[in-house]
């Protein structure tokens, strides 16, 4: 049964008992009481008439005596049950209206109208857990696709924001720690469609917990996860997080890669950003000594892949001892002349301005642009507000922790396949990755590009189900031809085939398909729309596999029966 | 020992007693059956309701049930005492009073499962 009942019952017991007893008292007080009738004639009220009398008086004032006018006697008990029953009226009044200011029940009764919207949801979800600038993009995102979510924020301010926020659709919010099992629980974590976990709290160690309650409530939940420590991240991989999303790794990860190797670089921007740049207008990110300002969590990912691909580094820190630098380091924020110089900024041929504060950030491009006005200049973003001062800063590179995280995320939603693509590629060499940038140069030109998947099987790919039980050998060829015309091609390219535990890196097209297989096409979203026509109607399919229109039930049967009529004429005349 | 258990117990008990006072006599002769006692019946029962509400053990729960159930049946049978005196022309008959007096039997009844079960509680209780 419903607690709040519960509650409301228990907190009001004093005052429904009081309310009872002094009914009680006065309703005896007026069958005891003598009377006189219209006659003169003494009489007594019976419980009848008091119990009429008392419940007419209790909650409106201006009534008769009735049924005879009352004596003197009657009058002084009707003064004392009048005030009585007012007074007990609203000590239970204030007591009903101070249960439901109680913080302990207002609480108790959000929780319970948030769970009640959670059962209710009858479209597939994904519970996040934090609502901070990460989390209302992703929102915003998911919104966009008609994705539904739950929100869990630690935050009532934040919560509140989210009334503002306006989703399109009406967004079940908590504010509780969603660190905690039963939270999570609450919030839909076992509900039939609940598509995955999203955890994108502050806390590398509430994202942690987030990760283990709902691995060992629901293994089969995809669970993301936020972080930003190798060794958290560490951590969570260990239990199997389906996806760990660190947004300083990430991008340290980047940058190296346009220093290393733009042309990967390049084809990485190409498929993860839709606003990407074309090659030919990148500035070369050249080699040579780097000056990175702050080693705090970003500081330190980023020297570490430095140290990786053999770039030096300068670091500047102002205070060495919290962060655990390495000796070789010059002291300061990095926003003086002097200490850009100290670090020899005229040598250097770029500079990452990655402190958490915007302003000193600016600060550094803008001194170190006067110093050295030829480096490369590459600087964290921290607050979404301060986006119109950065972009007239004119960097070159611009890190928005919390957008990279969110388009990383969305990423992982759509097409999983993509980021084991994206990390598979940082692994072939330059001409392959030349080859395949011309390829899609080629197909789509220079406009941006969609990713997306499409799995082999029964209930996603039916049209091709139905070719693959007669026996048709599918080609990925048949899967991009035109429905139209299968003779054309349409202007996609298959990027990756995941068959069993295999990934195939840009299959060819006479690659022979069976069930089970996942593969992550490049091009037009609208091709990938009759790309899904062509793998899910049944005469579709038939066309492209055969080039011969499909028949329907029943003129297959119509020919059929006349064939078998041929045959048994021509059997009866021989 | 526990004022709260006391109380607790004492409207209990004395929602049994009070019925019982009221339940005994011939069944239709009303000299038998006063209708003071049958008032105090109907108000100590709804205290008793009260104490009960809220509980959320098992227990509690089924305490709760057998109040609400001497509730009901006290309730209909003052409704009928009420009409047979002031609304229905033939005043309290000997049919009536049966009537009155079955219905608090049955209140009766649910006071006194209302008792054993707060005995078992007791039982149970180590300390």
């Amino acid at each position: 049964m419903n607690s709040v009942l519960f509650i409301l019952l228990r907190r009001l017991r004093s005052p429904i008992i009081l309310l009872i007893s002094v009914y009680a008292v006065s309703i005896l007080g007026f069958v005891l009481v003598p009377g006189i009738d219209d006659q003169g004639n003494p009489w007594q009220m019976d419980f009848f008439h008091a119990f009429y009398f008392v419940s007419l008086m209790g909650t409106t004032i201006g009534f008769g005596e009735i049924p005879y006018e009352f004596t003197d006697a009657q009058r002084f008990w009707a003064l004392v049950c009048l005030y009585s029953t007012v007074v007990s009226w609203i000590v239970s009044v204030g007591a009903v209206l101070s249960v439901f200011r109680d913080d302990a029940f207002v609480r108790i009764m959000k929780r319970n109208r948030f769970e009640k919207q959670v059962l209710r949801i009858a479209e597939p979800f994904y519970l996040v857990c934090g609502y901070g600038e990460t989390g209302l993009l992703v929102l915003n995102k998911l919104a966009e696709r008609g994705v539904h979510a739950v929100i869990v924020e630690k935050q009532q301010e934040r919560i509140d924001t989210l009334e503002v926020d306006d989703l399109g659709f009406k967004v079940p919010s908590l504010c509780a720690d969603a660190s905690r099992p039963d939270v999570l629980q609450s919030a839909g974590l076992k509900h039939k469609h609940c598509i995955g976990v999203i955890a994108l709290t502050n806390s590398d160690h509430a994202n942690l917990a987030i990760s283990i309650a709902s691995k060992l409530i629901m293994p089969d939940r995809p669970v993301i996860s936020r972080t930003e420590s190798r060794d958290y991240a560490a951590n969570l991989d260990s239990f199997g997080t389906d996806h760990i999303v660190d947004p300083f790794e990430a991008f340290s990860n980047y940058l190296t890669m346009a220093i290393c190797s733009p042309y990967h670089h390049a084809l990485y921007d190409r498929l993860t950003n839709p606003n990407h740049r074309i090659v030919s207008e990148q500035k070369q990110n050249p080699k040579g000594r780097w000056i990175i300002c702050g080693f705090g969590r970003f500081g330190k990912a980023l020297r570490q892949q430095f140290i990786e691909h053999h770039i030096d580094a300068t670091i500047i820190e102002p205070n060495p001892l919290a962060t655990h630098a390495p000796d070789d380091i010059v002291i300061g924020i990095g926003t003086e002349a002097v200490t850009l110089c100290e670090a020899h900024i005229d040598g250097a041929v770029g500079i990452v301005a990655g402190t958490a504060d915007d302003a000193n950030n600016l600060s550094i491009i803008m001194t170190a642009k006067e110093l050295n006005p030829k480096l490369y200049t590459v600087a964290r973003q921290n607050e979404q507000a301060n986006g119109d001062t950065f972009d007239a800063a004119e960097i070159d590179m611009i890190m928005k922790p919390s957008i990279m995280m969110a388009n990383h995320i969305l990423a992982l939603i759509k097409t999983p396949l993509l980021v084991t693509f994206l990390n598979l590629m940082q692994k072939e060499k330059i001409e392959w990755i030349r080859l395949v940038s011309d390829y899609l140069t080629g197909l789509t030109g220079t406009k941006s590009l969609d990713c997306w998947s499409l799995t082999i099987s029964p209930w996603e790919t039916a049209g091709l189900n139905e070719a693959m039980k007669n026996k048709m050998d599918v080609l990925l060829n048949d899967l991009i031809a035109d429905p139209y015309n299968r003779d054309l091609k349409l202007p996609v390219m298959p990027l990756l085939l995941h068959r069993d535990d295999k990934f195939i890196m840009s299959p060819t097209l006479d690659y022979k398909l069976k069930m089970g297989d996942s593969i992550l096409f490049c091009g037009h979203y609208r091709d990938a729309d009759k790309m899904y026509w062509t793998a899910q109607d049944i005469p579709t399919a038939h066309y492209i596999l055969t080039g011969t229109n499909h028949n329907g039930y029943l003129a297959r049967w119509v020919a059929d029966f006349l064939s078998r009529n041929k045959k048994t004429i021509k059997s009866e005349q021989t | 020992m526990n004022t709260e258990k006391v109380v607790f117990a004492f409207f209990i008990v004395l929602a049994l007693t009070v019925n019982f006072g009221f339940f005994l006599g011939d069944i239709d002769n009303i000299e038998h059956h006063a209708v003071y006692e049958l008032y105090a019946a109907i108000v100590i029962s709804f205290i008793a309701t009260a104490m009960k509400a809220g509980d959320r053990t098992y227990i509690g729960a089924v305490l709760l049930a057998t109040s609400l159930v001497a509730d009901l049946q006290l309730v209909v049978a003052a409704i009928d005492w009420g009409l047979a005196t002031h609304v229905r022309e033939e005043g309290l008959t000997p049919a009536t009073v049966a009537r009155i007096v079955s219905l608090s039997g049955g209140a009766l009844l649910a006071n006194v499962t209302s008792v054993i079960l707060l005995m078992i509680e007791a039982a149970v209780v180590r300390r």
